[in-house]
């Protein structure tokens, strides 16, 4: 890495810059998760039980159950979430070839809400043997499931030819987040007491209830996704040419698209199973980074994971301490923060919408 | 050699080629010509891969259909009609879109080069959407060209199959253009180019296909196709090829407004 920064850089060529902010972007993630660990309405010092810990002093059971039960799983929760879900949301744009394909915006996340809220409330009804091989993974893999079918139908409906309409994929999104929002509240009525409360608390939007059983459920789907998606840069980078000109430069275009959507799905399907809804993270993150370091999905997808999870945690700081004791849903404060940074980029480049 | 036998190709249900032959020999210029909607596109769509075809279209001795992307993106590049960009890529990225290896010094000095190519040194750095219609078709030109750079490999010739690439541009860039492909096939490469400008045609091409309703109508030297019956049969108006007295080159206007009275 120290012979790259003596390669004279063509005028053009923004991937030395795009390295350089991996590192930054590294550095802040691990700074921000340390500031996750050490915050808490508990009011456990990290500094304070690990410099105890070194000295070989006796840590109280309280301030080891708190960090190793509660704050460890959470910010874990939230590098996942954060990651996966600007992942999701720069492969669906890489995929779909247009800045504007958010997987929480075009339905995709609905569909995956509408899995997870299925095998919420007929979970019970599975075969035992269903029942007995996935166990706490059946959310998140209802969840992948229904990500999976809304961006197969968004896609089929939105491209001809090889060429998306933005129109098309907006509205479509619109029907599909319609239709999973229908049929998921047909499920609430269905739903029993327990079942109601499991639903509310999931549908917060929250890190709240991170543990390690729901890590071990979601987080494999989710990493999953993560270490498939750089394998995607070449493909996504030759399907902004368009699906013939990526197979005229060598790409198996079919194959790619396969696997960008399944990509799409894990990340989206397994980030709302374990948090709800969280908006704006997948759009604005991608955004933000290619007008820093330039479209390349060879840089964009790594950095969208740092940056995704950095935010994640942030946001989740501020859902967490401003109003503590209490908290708030985590999707109100990526809503107020991202919701502007997409009317901004609309303003910017309204052109977009009319391609 | 580029061997075309029996191809038959349609677009959705409505059948555009209806059985063309016709073989394209490297280190020359083949320039396809025909009317709108005759079938010229969906030809070179097909040599491209791109359109399902039935027939047999083979690259020096190796059916296309059992060619992977990868292998038929090492011996030839595709340049389509429209090329739309989805995101702010500068021009030097475009390029480097179309190289899959190489160090990153052999890939900075391929991409300067091919911009050099289609004179545009110094744009690297430009973004791709600030440019102008024309200039963004050289940039793909480019993009194409550094693809198979090198016109021939191990002794196998490499191909440019080009839609309208000058559609765009003003008569200077048009010959150079035109320079390029030369060049390329001249160095031993293959040239497929579809046009509309049938003097363009006549001064580039050393041999002509006129395609007229999906069939093969008419092949041979331009001289031959263009100066010959065929074309006026084939465009449906009067047309009448002259010869440049200084370079014997053919050139055609149409010949309907002006001598339709007399």
């Amino acid at each position: 890495m120290v012979a790259l920064a003596d390669t004279p850089v063509m005028a053009g060529d923004r991937s030395q810059r795009a390295r350089r902010v991996a590192f930054g972007l590294a550095g802040l993630l691990g700074l921000t998760g340390l500031l996750s660990l050490s915050h808490g309405a508990s009011g456990v010092r990290l500094d304070l039980v690990l410099q105890n810990w070194l000295a070989g002093e006796a840590v109280p059971a309280r301030d080891w159950l708190i960090l190793w039960e509660i704050r460890l799983p959470r910010m874990l929760t939230g590098v996942l979430v954060g990651a996966s879900l600007a992942v999701g949301g720069a492969v669906m744009q890489g995929l779909f070839r247009n800045p504007l394909a958010d997987p929480g915006l075009v339905g995709v996340g609905a569909g995956a809400g509408l899995g997870a809220v299925l095998a919420i409330v007929l979970g019970g009804q599975a075969p035992a043997w269903v029942a007995a091989w996935l166990g706490w993974n059946m959310v998140p893999v209802a969840a992948f499931i229904g990500g999976w079918l809304s961006t197969m139908v968004l896609y089929r409906v939105s491209t001809r030819a090889g060429r998306t309409s933005t129109a098309t994929m907006l509205l479509a999104g619109i029907a599909l987040g319609a239709l999973a929002g229908a049929a998921t509240g047909i499920l609430v009525y269905i739903a029993d007491d327990r079942q109601l409360r499991d639903l509310t608390f999931w549908g917060l939007g929250s890190l709240g209830g991170a543990s390690w059983p729901k890590i071990a459920a979601a987080g494999p789907v989710m990493l999953l996704a993560l270490l498939a998606a750089p394998f995607l840069a070449r493909g996504l980078n030759g399907l902004s040419l368009g699906e013939a000109a990526a197979h005229h430069i060598g790409l198996p275009v079919q194959r790619v698209k396969h696997v960008a959507i399944l990509t799409v799905a894990a990340a989206t399907g397994a980030a709302v199973a374990v948090s709800g809804g969280i908006g704006f993270i997948g759009i604005v993150v991608p955004h933000l980074l290619r007008l820093a370091t330039g479209p390349d999905h060879r840089y964009l997808l790594v950095n969208a994971a740092l940056l995704g999870a950095t935010l994640l945690l942030l946001a989740d700081l501020i859902a967490r301490s401003i109003i503590a004791p209490a908290e708030l849903p985590i999707g109100i404060v990526t809503a107020v923060i991202g919701a502007p940074v997409f009317l901004w980029i609309l303003l910017r480049r309204r052109g977009l919408v009319d391609l | 050699m580029l061997s075309i036998r029996s191809l038959r190709a349609s677009l959705g249900r409505t059948p555009v080629l209806h059985g063309i032959s016709a073989s394209a020999a490297a280190g020359r210029i083949v320039a396809v010509i025909g009317p709108n909607g005759s079938g010229k596109t969906t030809l070179l769509r097909a040599i491209s891969g791109d359109v399902a075809y039935d027939g047999r279209i083979a690259l020096d001795g190796d059916d296309l259909a059992d060619l992977k992307p990868w292998e038929l993106a090492a011996r030839r590049g595709v340049l389509p009609q429209a090329a739309a960009l989805a995101f702010p890529f500068t021009v030097a990225e475009v390029v480097r879109l179309g190289l899959t290896s190489g160090t990153q010094a052999d890939r900075a000095d391929l991409i300067g080069r091919a911009l050099a190519e289609v004179d545009l040194a110094g744009f690297s750095g430009r973004y791709y959407q600030e440019l102008s219609g024309g200039q963004q078709a050289r940039v793909q030109l480019a993009r194409v060209r550094a693809q198979v750079w090198e016109p021939v490999v191990a002794g196998r010739p490499r191909w440019l199959f080009l839609d309208e690439p000058v559609a765009a541009l003003d008569i200077a860039h048009q010959i150079g253009v035109m320079r390029v492909l030369r060049r390329f096939a001249d160095a031993g490469g293959g040239v497929v180019i579809v046009l509309h400008d049938l003097n363009l045609a006549a001064m580039v091409a050393d041999d002509v296909w006129l395609i007229n309703d999906g069939l093969l109508l008419d092949a041979g030297s331009p001289a031959r196709v263009i100066g010959g019956p065929a074309l006026a049969e084939a465009y449906g108006c009067p047309i009448k090829a002259n010869r440049l007295p200084d370079a014997q080159a053919t050139f055609v206007l149409p010949h309907g407004l002006w001598t339709a009275a007399g």
